[in-house]
């Protein structure tokens, strides 16, 4: 046995090689489109479109005019669009786990008819497409002054409270009963209980249901346009659609410079927490 | 063993007095602030919507009950019997390339492959990117190539439609990939040793073994991939737009013929005349029934595999 796995190895292993040289192949033509964004942004625009793929140099080569440019691109700051799209996105996040995770233990643990109820409507409303409420939310959200960016967390915590709801309801069923009464008969409050007791052990779904709804709520497109008053707020995706839009004739290296610098804040917190990412999707996937 | 542990708990969890009195006492502080967020967020619109699909209208506090004419409508639009094949034959095709690319790579990833950690890193990369911003990287390169062909994007429905394909399988290859190598990594070593053992090849391992095995997570990933592809928006306006137009010989109207169904319920909403809003709406609720009974149908399907572990 040990001979014959003796034998085998080398082969396996030249088999192997083979297969590194092929991946590291497909990876880099996967970053490809990511890089042809940042050559681009560096581009004199009437290039863009007729040499894409070559190297910005002489007359083509743009320098930073396309940021520059970019920054202030169709009369809206670009700094507004990431600090409204920052705000929407942190406070959304925070309103949903804060208030959904509270949700969910009470769900769980009272377990009454109504609970029931709550519990069956959201799980519906993971499977609504957002067509289904587009016309009618937007306009609630108007009645309702919820449509500037410090508002709209409430319209993310009430659509994606579904998911999140699903989640913690799961993890909060594992959690062992005895913990709580152990707090309940040392003398805590359902506060205390669930503050210092439940949420800690919360923190493993708290990330995935984090990284879930970040990726969601930043990159959202259509809720946030079809709620938010356009001349006072755009989010990123919004900005970069009406500059599409709106023009005739679009500057394409200032349109990429904007992608550009979109972009790469992404990818820094990919890089950085892509550990939690990758497992809080699997577990989002797994479950939704 | 897990499924009755967890029936334990939430069994007790009714009967603990000591505990489910003064929480239910607390609800309001608990429960209440996510019921009320969620009847603003969905609960409202969404009975709004149901109704209003039965109305005529051009804001919500004006209607006119009109019953079933605005569904009537909806079937008689050719533009949204087209745009629900073209979504149909669209997804098709996208969830089969997806899952079987994605599946190879878990495949090829999960064989003890040197720097698998870095192409795992680098495949799951594009789903971070929003779809708006993924519809104009990929529009620029389309371009880009097809100007070699004196050509555009916007000239063709079949580039607009394997344009759409490619972004796709781009970014959700990466996805499917992560669940896959999840199902691939829970197979029981000694399942694929006794295989060795017993000196099944390669292939019959992957077929006897391998697959039979991450059924959950192929359920998973095609469901996830159908859902994806019908209720497809942010791509698909920014790549195309629905264009290029032809005109339709007989009826001598437009036809938006890269234009899914999300695309298609949007662009009715934005039209003028007074019956746009009422068959946009109940196009949507056309849709909202297509996508939920998938949905549903997966649940179903988990839920029985689950049983079964």
């Amino acid at each position: 046995m040990k001979a014959k796995s003796k034998a085998k190895m080398p082969k396996k292993k030249s088999n192997l090689l083979w297969l590194t040289i092929v991946f590291s192949i497909i990876s880099v033509i996967y970053v490809l489109p990511v890089f042809f964004v940042a050559l681009n942004s560096f581009k004199v625009n009437t290039f863009v479109k007729t040499q894409t793929f070559a190297w910005p140099k002489g007359e083509s080569f743009a320098g930073f005019d396309n940021f520059v440019t970019g920054v202030t691109f169709g009369g809206y700051p670009f700094w507004k669009s990431v600090l409204f799209s920052l705000v929407i996105t942190l406070l959304s996040t925070f309103l949903i786990i804060f208030f959904t995770s509270m949700a969910a233990w009470y769900i769980s643990r009272v377990n009454s008819i109504f609970c029931k109820i709550v519990y069956f409507a959201c799980v519906f409303s993971m499977v609504i497409p957002f067509q289904m409420v587009q016309f009618t939310l937007s306009r609630t959200a108007d009645t309702l002054k919820l449509n500037t960016p410090w508002t709209i967390p409430v319209i993310y915590l009430g659509f994606g409270a579904g998911l999140a709801v699903f989640m913690f309801t799961g993890f909060v069923k594992s959690i062992p009963l005895e913990i709580e009464e152990a707090a309940a008969i040392d003398g805590c409050g359902p506060f205390k209980t669930y503050f210092s007791v439940v949420l800690p052990m919360l923190k493993p779904t708290i990330v995935s249901v984090a990284i879930l709804e970040i990726m969601w709520v930043w990159n959202d497109y259509l809720l946030p346009y079809l709620v938010l008053d356009k001349t006072q707020y755009r989010t990123i995706p919004i900005h970069i659609q009406y500059l599409k839009g709106s023009y005739g004739t679009v500057d394409l290296g200032a349109t990429m410079a904007l992608i550009f610098m979109s972009i790469i804040p992404v990818i820094v917190f990919y890089l950085t927490c892509q550990k939690h990412i990758i497992k809080g999707v699997a577990a989002g996937a797994v479950k939704g | 063993m897990k499924k009755k542990k967890k029936k334990a708990y939430s069994h007790s969890s009714v009967n603990s007095r000591l505990l489910r009195r003064p929480i239910e006492r607390a609800g309001w502080f608990f429960l209440m602030p996510m019921v009320a967020a969620f009847l603003i967020g969905f609960i409202w619109p969404f009975l709004q919507g149901m109704f209003l699909s039965f109305c005529k209208f051009t804001t919500t506090s004006e209607w006119d009950w009109v019953g079933f004419k605005n569904y009537a409508r909806a079937f008689k639009d050719s533009q949204f019997l087209y745009s629900f094949g073209y979504t149909a034959l669209w997804t098709v095709v996208s969830v089969i390339l997806i899952n079987v690319l994605a599946f190879t790579v878990a495949y090829a990833l999960t064989q003890s492959l040197k720097g698998t950690n870095i192409f795992r890193t680098v495949f799951f990369m594009p789903n971070l990117i929003g779809g708006i911003v993924l519809g104009y990287i990929w529009n620029m390169i389309f371009n880009g190539i097809l100007s070699y062909f004196n050509t555009d994007i916007l000239r063709e429905t079949k580039y607009g439609f394997w344009g759409l394909i490619i972004l796709m399988c781009w970014q959700q290859i990466g996805y499917m990939m992560i669940i896959y190598i999840a199902g691939l990594q829970s197979i029981p070593e000694d399942m694929m040793e006794a295989a060795k053992i017993d000196g099944a090849s390669g292939w019959k391992t992957l077929t006897r073994i391998t697959i039979p095995n991450v059924m959950p997570s192929i359920t998973i990933c095609m469901f996830l991939s159908i859902t994806n592809g019908f209720k497809l928006f942010d791509q698909n306006l920014a790549l195309t737009g629905g264009q290029p137009f032809t005109i339709n010989p007989d009826t001598g109207s437009a036809v938006h013929t890269t234009e899914m169904i999300a695309l298609n319920i949007y662009n009715t909403f934005t039209e003028s005349g007074q019956f746009a809003k009422g068959t946009a709406q109940a196009k949507a609720v056309l849709f909202f029934i297509l996508v939920a009974s998938i949905g549903l149908m997966q649940l179903k399907a988990t839920r029985d595999k689950e049983v079964q572990q």
